[in-house]
């Protein structure tokens, strides 16, 4: 038996390489050692994608993208498919731990620099990814077919129509009608499902292989490889299998109580998750009292708000994501991690991660002449994070860096 | 670093409850599992409300069996324009007529306690107080000039203050169950997954354990 298995195994190797690949990525992949609670994220942000690309395809198998049947299609997936309501939950509820998980992801690679050469790819793809999966979330948000579905998409599209000259023809191009239409809805059930994963899955796919060429870099920004052993084995790394799948494993099962608990007993997330507007059918000769995009947006969108113009909003708001695309080259400090930058560039993380949940908080709001000059004086130092980094990052006095990991 | 973000996990709470606010409600006390009350605000939804109102994702063979009822039961008391259980509940009701009755026609009552929450059903049933300015003499105190006769007014008469509440609790936990008919399921089977996964956990830190106890 044993040598049927071999001889099979030697008979795929010489045509495929597995075994070479299942090394490289797993097995002869050494990490750091020095892993703390915030490497979590990447391991459960490929675990959420499962989860998605897997209730996805059930869903799928009973919704109705029409403009007459998605709402009652919905209905039909939450009371008459078995366990339909479970895989609609777990979808909703994935999308939005999906982006606590990328933003989590995120604070840790600004936190520790990860974004630093050599993993300026990393970091590029990593935001191409966030991007896309943006996308993915706004199209998917339009499916359900309620009332906040259409009205969000609705706001948000019309965006498009402040680019000076071309912006309404874009926007008419993009809807396939002049308003938001069934038209709207096949399209963009088109994109989420179909276009957008092929997208987001090859962007992983590049993520990973620039992140294994590389290597990781790890809380203390030393470079591992800089220390090798007599056989050429980095003296902090270890192997990625067995250590952190086993780690990565402790990881999934406590998001997963946590996901679980919001899954059962919380699966509108307090009107966060499923917004209480969207139980009505979407009828566009209704506007809701007050539209607000799902949370994951709101920091954007506030900042759209906080300028009085609308071109110059929107300009704003794809500043506020484009920003961060050039992160590295923007950090000009000669350590990686936080943890040896000065008391400048401390501040500075702290002070856009308060705005950037501020401006997520206001986003969720009505707006009053109170919230919107909260959201300009957060909007402001939001981007001052960014304009001031070349400037604080050489300014600033750093601590001397180890010369191994320190665990 | 680890200050700065407990402080700001801190700050999280502070920004849930400072989102609050909006028109004033009275709070309803409901209960998912009570059977009894589910069955008396299903028989005062069938008697008061499905007449107009339409609960088109509801159907009569899942009510009988999620509130336990007899099938005759529920085809005697709540089905009257069908015979068949495997139906859901349309008023019979046509929507253009009720448009020129109503200035509207009366929504459907399937998704109403998520659309609106159940607090607001509840305010609004017992919200209604006399307005001689209104075409049926009633106006409502959290919707303003509503189309919706007092329907429930001789219920109110005859049961008195007190009871009537009771009663109106009764219909918004029914009308609770038909937005959420799985929630009972959902929160039993959620537990046990919840357990499950503690139980999971424990293999799973062990095993991180035994690899992991040559590295430091």
């Amino acid at each position: 038996m044993k040598q049927i298995v071999d001889s099979v195994m030697d008979w795929v190797e010489v045509r495929l390489p597995v075994s070479k690949l299942y090394k490289e990525h797993l097995a002869n992949y050494y990490a750091p050692k020095n892993f703390n609670f915030w490497y979590y994220f990447g391991s459960l942000a490929l675990f959420v994608l499962v989860n998605q690309l897997v209730t996805g395809i059930w869903l799928t198998m009973y919704y109705t993208p029409s403009g007459a049947e998605a709402f009652n299609s919905i209905e039909y997936i939450m009371r008459d498919v078995e366990y339909g309501w479970l895989l609609r939950y777990l979808h909703s509820t994935g999308a939005s731990a999906f982006f606590i998980v990328i933003y989590l992801h995120m604070f840790r690679g600004i936190m520790y620099g990860s974004y630093k050469s050599p993993r300026e790819l990393v970091w590029l793809f990593g935001m191409g990814i966030y991007g896309v999966l943006m996308a993915e979330a706004f199209f998917g948000y339009l499916l359900p077919w309620g009332q906040m579905s259409y009205w969000g998409a609705q706001v948000i599209l019309s965006l498009v129509g402040a680019v000076p000259i071309v912006g309404d023809d874009i926007a008419l191009w993009v809807r396939g009608d002049y308003v938001i239409s069934g038209v709207t809805l096949n399209r963009f059930f088109a994109l989420h499902v179909v276009a957008l994963p092929i997208v987001l899955l090859g962007l992983i796919a590049m993520h990973l292989f620039a992140l294994h060429e590389v290597g990781s870099s790890n809380p203390d920004g030393v470079e591992i490889k800089e220390k090798k052993d007599s056989d050429g084995i980095p003296l902090d790394g270890i192997p990625f299998h067995p250590y952190y799948t086993v780690k990565d494993i402790v990881g999934v099962v406590v998001f997963l109580i946590v996901f679980c608990t919001v899954v059962f007993f919380f699966p509108d997330g307090g009107g966060i998750i499923l917004e209480p507007p969207n139980y009505e059918p979407a009828n566009a000769l209704k506007t809701p009292d007050h539209i607000a995009p799902v949370w994951y947006f709101t920091p954007f969108y506030s900042v759209l708000r906080a300028i009085p113009n609308k071109l110059g909003g929107v300009i704003a708001m794809g500043g506020a994501i484009a920003f961060l695309f050039v992160l590295p080259w923007l950090d000009r400090s000669p350590v990686k991690s936080m943890r040896y930058k000065g008391w400048m560039s401390k501040v500075a993380l702290a002070s856009f991660v308060v705005s950037f949940f501020i401006l997520g908080y206001l986003g969720m709001q009505p707006v009053t002449p109170g919230k919107t000059l909260a959201a300009q004086i957060f909007t402001f130092i939001y981007f001052m994070f960014f304009f001031l980094m070349p400037f604080y990052t050489t300014m600033e006095k750093t601590k001397p860096v180890p010369e191994r990991v320190t665990g | 670093m680890k200050k700065v973000i407990v402080f700001l996990l801190m700050c999280i709470p502070g920004l849930v409850v400072a989102s609050g606010g909006g028109a004033k409600l009275e709070h309803v006390q409901i209960d998912a599992k009570d059977l009894e009350s589910l069955k008396r605000g299903a028989d005062l939804f069938y008697s008061y409300c499905s007449g107009c109102h339409s609960t088109k994702y509801v159907r009569y063979e899942r009510i009988a069996t999620d509130l336990n009822l007899a099938e005759a039961y529920v085809k005697e008391n709540y089905m009257f324009n069908t015979e068949n259980l495997g139906e859901v509940a349309l008023s019979s009701m046509p929507a253009d007529l009720s448009k020129g009755w109503f200035g509207t026609t009366p929504p459907d009552m399937s998704l109403e306690a998520n659309l609106r929450g159940e607090d607001w059903v509840y305010s609004y049933l017992i919200g209604f107080y006399e307005d001689e300015s209104r075409p049926f003499k009633y106006n409502n105190h959290v919707f303003k000039d509503v189309g919706m006769p007092n329907v429930l007014e001789g219920l109110k008469q005859e049961l008195g203050e007190e009871k009537f509440k009771a009663a109106v609790t009764d219909v918004t936990n029914y009308m609770a169950y038909m937005a959420d008919p799985v929630k009972v399921e959902r929160e039993a089977l959620g537990i046990k997954v919840i357990i499950f996964l503690f139980i999971l956990l424990i293999p799973a830190y062990l095993l991180k354990k035994e690899y992991w106890k040559d590295i430091h």
